[in-house]
């Protein structure tokens, strides 16, 4: 019972983790109608930055800064809105497909950098860290609830944060931008440097995300951060809803509660030979399940809910 | 250094190759189309099924034609892998990009071209293995040309540049000489002015995707020649590819055959100063280099 309960536990918090991300790409993608094709690079920016900062000396590795821990989270953070920053500066400005080229492309030149740079840990990842309160909550699953506790907390807030900003008026202005540029130029608002402030709030949440996924495994390497992880994201949003918080955290536990149980069911009952393409068939059902929601539900599941602002409807 | 620059340009073939496809794809249909560097894993693969199979209906067209390692078993293989990539984009775009597109959203089909892309990769990957292939398990000498400063090619690699650039100039011909080309670059130009003309939009659309397929299918059957065959060809393509046409500027077909070439080159040149694990992160150098010093590329028009 403790077993099913812990692992529970983990799963939860895993997916609240992923949650995070997505209610960040929702802000980029759902309420600004901005293609980040390299969610990784933003969600590893934030792991690498927290585990440098926070993390104890290494021999012959950048880092280990040993500061406390909600500083070296916010560290990272920073360090996703510094790299979206650069990229968005460049590509905001021109048409939609360059952002979508460029970010896929410092996702993989991310990954590049952090599989061949010895100071920035190699292929062997950064190790080192000592997860915060580890001492005074021991190892097991006392440790685990708590930092489950703290995750949620986290993703209330996030989520809190978000619903507000989208209902304020500049979740309104970006929501306009999104369906009308030309409309909302013409009335003195300036697209390009409101597009970049949403793509750069949206990759700190994401950095967050990746903040709290490095310290839940106090470990990080150029595996955690390879392009399907940014296909999972954005597959968790599109099937919950693209613009509706809601749905894009039910959209990621609904997901990845899939690709956990196809993985386990596929390494279950699957003959041996077949288990070495269990990952090829798993990007091929997640693929379809992509084109199909595209297909057939391009709303989701949690569709966005179009408002009427209160001056329109008392005009009626 | 001169070996690094000569390797450029033969990379640079091949993704001028890919990048015509894609330029005209992206131009037309307004998307960043992930999934088209897996239509030259399409193409490398078809071919490998093709080759093998001429090869065992008759001995003699197995034969390698001195000095290649290329067969005429495999030169007929390209042939009809061109076709059979070309008619794939055709039907893929059938089966999902014309759908998306009819639903609106232009960047739904970004998505929906990862989602294709993810795909096909991977069923690639499930049918022929995940190990890499080759054409012919003949070992071919590479010439050494020239001891000082030394240099290394291999036959292939001359057959293979020397394809590449007779393909583009058929292009050339066919777009500057025929009724097609001149549809085309009036359809590139104004779409709503091209159809009030008498151009048939939809059909463009299938002859556009025909010709992108076929040029990937070459350029897929080329890079296995000259490489080797794995289901993650397109995966490592897609990326200089899309540079290759944003160095060219998006829509423009001579600028990516130009942005292939530089891009191939900026490549192997970086070799020089960086580590060879770090290539894969030179194509985002180049984008960003193009992004800042000339946002529209080398033959781009500003259009939002």
């Amino acid at each position: 019972m403790i077993g099913v309960i812990s692992y529970l536990v983990f799963f939860a918090t895993v997916a609240s983790i992923l949650s995070i991300a997505v209610l960040g790409l929702n802000l980029q993608w759902g309420n600004t109608g901005l293609f980040n094709g390299g969610v990784v690079a933003f969600f590893g920016a934030g792991a690498y930055g927290t585990l440098i900062l926070g993390g104890t000396p290494q021999a012959g590795q950048l880092g280990g800064f040993g500061l406390p821990y909600l500083l070296a989270l916010i560290g990272g953070m920073v360090c996703a809105g510094g790299v979206a920053w650069i990229v968005g500066l460049l590509t905001i400005r021109l048409r939609h497909d360059y952002l979508a080229i460029a970010t896929f492309g410092v996702a993989v030149a991310f990954e590049t950098m952090m599989r061949n740079t010895n100071a920035l840990g190699g292929a062997q990842g950064i190790r080192g860290f000592e997860r915060p309160l580890r001492e005074a909550l021991g190892a097991g699953f006392t440790y685990n609830l708590v930092f489950f506790g703290f995750v949620l907390i986290l993703l209330i807030a996030t989520y809190l944060f978000l619903e507000r900003l989208i209902k304020s008026p500049f979740g309104r202005l970006l929501r306009a931008i999104r369906e009308d540029e030309m409309a909302a130029q013409s009335l003195g608002k300036s697209p390009s440097r409101i597009r970049l402030t949403s793509f750069v709030a949206g990759s700190v949440v994401m950095g967050l995300a990746g903040g709290l996924y490095a310290t839940f495994y106090a470990f990080i390497s150029p595996q955690d951060v390879l392009p399907i992880l940014t296909f999972q994201i954005w597959a968790m949003l599109i099937v919950g809803g693209a613009g509706n918080n809601k749905g894009a955290v039910m959209g990621t536990f609904l997901i990845w509660a899939a690709w956990t149980a196809s993985g386990w069911a596929l390494s279950r009952f699957a003959p041996l030979e077949v288990q070495l393409y269990t990952g090829s068939i798993q990007f091929v059902l997640i693929g379809f399940v992509i084109v199909g929601m595209l297909l057939w539900r391009p709303q989701g599941i949690f569709p966005e809910r179009l408002v009427v602002s209160q001056s329109a409807r008392s005009n009626k | 250094m001169i070996q690094n620059l000569v390797d450029g340009v033969l990379v640079g073939s091949i993704l001028s190759l890919g990048a015509i496809g894609l330029t005209m794809a992206m131009h037309m249909l307004r998307f960043a189309n992930f999934s088209h560097a897996e239509l030259l894993s399409i193409g490398a693969y078809a071919a490998l099924v093709f080759d093998g199979l001429f090869g065992a209906i008759h001995p003699a067209l197995a034969e390698a034609i001195p000095p290649l390692s290329l067969t005429w078993s495999l030169t007929l293989a390209l042939l009809i892998s061109m076709g059979l990539t070309g008619l794939s984009a055709v039907a893929i775009d059938r089966l999902v990009f014309k759908r998306v597109r009819a639903k609106g959203g232009e960047l739904s089909m970004v998505f929906a071209s990862f989602g294709v892309a993810m795909i096909i990769r991977n069923i690639l990957g499930l049918i022929f293995g995940l190990n890499p292939k080759l054409y012919s398990q003949d070992i071919v000498f590479a010439i050494v040309v020239s001891r000082d400063p030394f240099l290394l090619i291999k036959p292939d690699q001359v057959f293979t540049l020397v394809a590449a650039l007779l393909i583009m100039f058929i292009l050339h011909l066919v777009l500057s000489r025929t009724t097609f080309g001149y549809s085309l670059r009036a359809v590139a130009e104004n779409p709503t002015l091209a159809q009030v003309s008498g151009i048939n939009l939809s059909r463009m659309i299938v002859l556009i995707w025909l010709i992108g397929g076929g040029l990937a299918a070459a350029a897929g059957v080329f890079y296995g020649l000259t490489n080797q065959i794995s289901p993650v060809l397109g995966r490592d393509l897609v990326l200089p590819i899309f540079a290759a046409t944003i160095v060219g500027g998006i829509g423009s077909i001579y600028g990516a055959v130009l942005g292939g070439f530089l891009v191939g080159l900026a490549s192997n040149l970086a070799l020089v100063i960086l580590p060879s694990g770090y290539s894969p992160a030179v194509p985002f150098l180049i984008i960003l280099a193009v992004l800042i010093l000339r946002p529209h590329g080398l033959f781009g028009e500003e259009r939002t």
